[in-house]
């Protein structure tokens, strides 16, 4: 049945006698509504339905039942695409723990919070590919920066975004040092409603800095936490534009053992247009979300502390 | 702002020591973080030849401004960016009413099917955007929309998440407000309009930055609804140059540094925004 009806009578008709009519709600939500559904709940189910079709470029596709899901599970480079995913999505996390120790410190200090805040920030809004560019040049394995300081300290250079044994965790660093701003503001944010008290009472019976981190901070922070490791590989799985700018050029191979799911949906669906096997891989994607996500929930329940 | 930590530690020479390791550490971290900017605009400024030299120099041998010109000669910056300006002024205006507008209503409107359609709506948030991609595309080339601006524009404008965000905002301004206006005689749309928008201009300025940071940075959706590249906007154009310049690095920096300084101006000046939006969201990309 409908909403209101289950409410209490009494309720009911005193929203009926003073509120506007139900008609408002509807126009109201109308172009929502037309948008959502045609933009986003169609095209789900439409993506849905291709990932049982074989799909020629051209004109109508023919029902091939659970084809394309079996030829995936035989698809060695979808196997690498997956496991490329899961290491940059690994690497991403050891970001949380580095973002919880920042945050704690920036609250710690009396002034420059905000400049701090500003200055860790900055790679969240700037281009991606922009960025991927500038890390692309700090990578080059001829004149690149980072070669440079490591053979200041004695270790041999790489072509790290060129070789296939570290372009996926050049790219992972990168996606650290990118996603560190959005995590630090919401770690600040769970900061802010640690209530102050519980630090100068563990300061007067002793407690220093690392206790107070370790027994008051990182308890009461456990759901922020949460929240930036569930989001955390949420996005990581879903990562693109980093693999497009810093692999994508003519003469590197490093490309072919590097990709990342997203990035072999986007090959397969929109460059050699074979929409089936592209749908057929972003529904897996979704799978594999919902079950880290599912996986993440029920393991918080060791971790994560509410009061 | 005081600080209820470092308060009482302040006064003792042992705190202010401590403070100033704190400051040590993440100003340690903070070079980091801003080192491949740094990096970026030095070599901006330097030849071709000085920056494919190993080891590298540091300042600019001879400042040129030689990259720049090369940018603007090979990429049609201005017309990309007008492209990306364009896009992102329409979804941000678009996601704006079309949020507000079904935020009040699932906020306050009674009306059947409510809970249902919320709880439909919130569910796809869960969705990776991927799987949209394919019926989008057919969608916009159906309707001839291939290669406009407002094929770039028009997906972003519908997000459950600004609804969501939208409704927590109006939920959070108390019933009376608009039962005076009621009382006064205003009508639904009169209240949502004077009375209840105006309330809500944070969450409205949270949403616009937002939205202009997705649609400013969009790859993927870009590269796909601009084949043929008649209305790219800056972020494939950007893209295309690594292509043409793969090693011409003062060249690729310099675009990199032009394409990315307009979202970077909006974030310094508008800070609180962008900081609100991402805590009250905690959604990224």
């Amino acid at each position: 049945m409908t909403a209101p009806s289950a409410r209490p009578p009494a309720r009911r008709r005193r929203a009926g006698g003073l509120g506007p009519s139900p008609l408002w709600g509807y126009a109201m939500i109308a172009p929502a509504f037309i948008g959502l559904a045609a933009l986003y709940l169609w095209p789900f189910a439409k993506t849905f339905g291709k990932s049982f079709m074989d799909t020629p470029a051209f004109g109508p596709g023919t029902w091939t039942g659970l084809d394309n899901y079996t030829e995936l599970l035989g698809d060695g480079d979808f196997w690498q695409a997956f496991g490329n995913s899961a290491i940059y999505t690994a690497i991403l996390l050891l970001g949380v723990p580095i973002a919880t120790v920042l945050a704690a410190l920036i609250q710690q200090i009396g002034r420059g919070r905000a400049v701090y805040r500003v200055l860790y920030f900055l790679p969240v809004v700037t281009l991606p590919v922009a960025v991927s560019m500038v890390w692309r040049f700090i990578y080059n394995g001829d004149f690149g920066l980072l070669n440079w300081a490591l053979s200041l300290v004695g270790i041999p250079g790489q072509y790290w975004v060129a070789d296939d044994a570290y372009a996926i965790y050049a790219i992972g660093a990168v996606g650290i040092w990118m996603s560190l701003g959005v995590n630090l503001i919401i770690l600040g944010a769970g900061l802010q409603s640690i209530p102050p008290e519980l630090y100068e009472a563990s300061s007067m019976d002793g407690a220093g800095r690392v206790r107070q981190f370790f027994s008051i901070t990182l308890p009461l922070l456990s759901p922020s936490v949460f929240l930036v490791t569930v989001l955390t590989v949420i996005s990581a799985l879903q990562m693109f534009d980093l693999v497009f700018v810093m692999l994508r050029s003519v003469d590197n191979t490093a490309l072919d053992g590097s990709k990342t799911i997203v990035y072999l949906f986007y090959e397969k669906a929109f460059v050699q247009f074979d929409q089936g096997y592209g749908a057929a891989i972003a529904v897996v994607l979704l799978l594999v979300i919902m079950l880290a996500t599912v996986f993440q929930f029920r393991v918080q329940r060791r971790w994560v502390f509410y009061d | 702002m005081t600080d209820p930590i470092t308060k009482p530690r302040n006064g003792t020479k042992a705190g202010r020591r401590g403070e100033w390791v704190l400051h040590l550490a993440l100003t340690a971290t903070a070079a980091l973080m801003v080192a491949p900017f740094a990096w970026q605009l030095l070599t901006a400024f330097k030849s071709t030849g000085e920056a494919s030299q190993s080891p590298p120099t540091f300042w600019p041998a001879a400042p040129t401004g030689d990259a720049f010109t090369t940018f603007f000669d090979s990429v049609p910056v201005w017309s990309q960016f007008t492209v990306s300006a364009s896009a992102l002024a329409l979804r941000v205006v678009g996601q704006l009413v079309v949020a507000a507008l079904a935020g009040y209503a699932f906020a306050r409107l009674r009306f059947p099917g409510r809970t249902v359609l919320f709880g439909l709506f919130i569910a796809m948030l869960m969705v990776p955007s991927q799987l949209f991609l394919i019926g989008q595309f057919e969608l916009i080339r159906d309707f001839k929309l291939l290669d406009t601006i407002p094929a770039l524009a028009i997906p972003g404008m519908f997000s459950a998440f600004g609804i969501f965000l939208m409704r927590q905002a109006f939920m959070s301004i108390p019933t009376a407000y608009e039962e005076a206006a009621r009382l006064d005689g205003a009508g639904p749309l009169r209240t949502f309009a004077f009375v209840m928008l105006p309330m809500v201009k944070p969450t409205l300025g949270a949403l616009a930055v937002l939205t202009s940071l997705y649609s400013w940075n969009d790859l993927l959706w870009s590269l796909i609804v601009s084949p043929r590249g008649d209305n790219r906007p800056l972020t494939v154009g950007l893209a295309g140059l690594q292509g043409q310049y793969g090693t011409d690095y003062p060249t690729l920096m310099a675009g990199a540094l032009v394409a990315s300084l307009p979202l970077i101006v909006i974030f310094l000046v508008l800070q609180r925004q962008f900081f609100n939006g991402i805590a009250s969201s905690g959604l990224k990309g």
